[in-house]
């Protein structure tokens, strides 16, 4: 199978019938639960504490409806109208709004906890239209979501990285644009359940020091 | 807690200014310590102006000074009303600087830009 990236872009990808085919997928659903409950292990969020997250391709709130049972308050976003109605018919707690992300995101300094995002990465490595140049967009994404998260925060991204020269290629601009952090590969020797989680420190603080 | 993020635009963006609101109430639950979370990160004043264009009058000009253990409940109370159940169902939002008008469709801000921009 194609990968689903290379196909159309992602506004036009997931069309009304692909978002309600998607979220209705029971296979889809059972991975993207294990996967976000991964990604949230990995932010490592303080216990007790209501953080507020932020899921970057929020889709029609498969992983935001974990943050739901979950307790956290969330803001999704996605660039897909269909799958962000999926989500309002699916009634999902967070708030929503249609951005790409690759435009650069419009929150306030310091304004989240953490971030997560599922399977959305390497959709930002396209140049899905002429003015589209990847490195700039990626450059665009981590900036500014580097400053919309507070100091200390951390984000958890789980892609499928096309090869070495996209994950450097992401690896790098996030480094770049003052991210640190590294790449968690969890089951390195499956072909199947090979999973690539991008793991990004904003700011060095300790874990666990409260920031103001 | 939004600001604009066109390119180019990045002094005196921000708060967006509301316009032509159609507002949801949606009861959710209460949550004092996500608000005490959120107190430092809100700019107080546009908190206010915001709140006033949507004709909500409950919270005080200035940031009460006691923000430690003893935070009156009626203050947090009126303040989860404001983040969390206040919804912009229909409107805009304008940029005060660039006047880039975002419009807001069944409670979603599109925040999508033109590519030249
Ligand atoms: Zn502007």
């Amino acid at each position: 199978m194609s990968r689903p990236e290379h196909q159309a872009p992602p506004e036009i990808y997931y069309n009304d019938d692909e978002a309600k085919k998607y979220t209705s997928n029971t296979r889809i659903q059972s991975v993207q639960a294990e996967m976000t409950y991964r990604a949230l292990e990995l932010l490592s969020l303080p216990e007790n504490e209501s953080s507020f997250l932020l899921d970057i391709g929020c889709g029609s709130g498969l992983s935001g409806e974990i943050l739901d049972e979950e307790g956290y308050i969330w803001v999704g976003m996605d660039i897909s109208p269909a799958m962000l109605q999926v989500a309002l018919e699916r009634e999902v707690e967070g708030d929503l709004f249609l951005q790409d992300v690759g435009q650069g995101m419009a929150f306030r300094p310091g304004t989240f906890d953490g971030a997560i995002s599922i399977s959305v990465l390497q959709w930002l490595c396209n140049a899905d239209h002429t003015s589209h140049n990847p490195k700039t967009r990626l450059t665009r994404f981590f900036s500014t979501l580097y400053s919309s998260l507070r100091r200390g925060a951390r984000a958890v991204f789980q892609f499928y990285p096309e090869n070495d020269d996209q994950c450097e290629l992401i690896m790098n601009t996030a480094m770049r644009c003052g991210f640190e952090g590294g790449l968690v590969v969890d089951y390195p020797n499956s072909k199947k359940a090979k999973k690539y989680f991008l793991c990004l420190f904003a700011g060095q603080s300790a874990p666990g020091v409260k920031q103001q | 807690m939004l600001q604009c993020h066109a390119r180019g635009c990045n002094t005196n963006n921000f708060p967006l200014e509301l316009s032509e609101v159609e507002i949801q109430v949606l009861e959710t639950d209460y949550n004092p310590q996500f608000l005490r979370n959120m107190i430092p990160k809100l700019d107080w004043n546009a908190l206010v102006v915001t709140a006033k264009k949507v004709g909500i009058t409950a919270v005080p000009d200035v940031l009460p000074e006691t923000m430690n253990e003893d935070i009156d409940e009626n203050f947090l109370r009126n303040l989860h009303r404001i983040l969390l159940e206040t919804h912009v169902q229909q409107g805009k939002m304008t940029c005060p600087n660039c006047k880039h008008v975002y419009s807001i469709r069944d409670g979603i801000p599109n925040m999508l830009l033109n590519d030249e921009a």
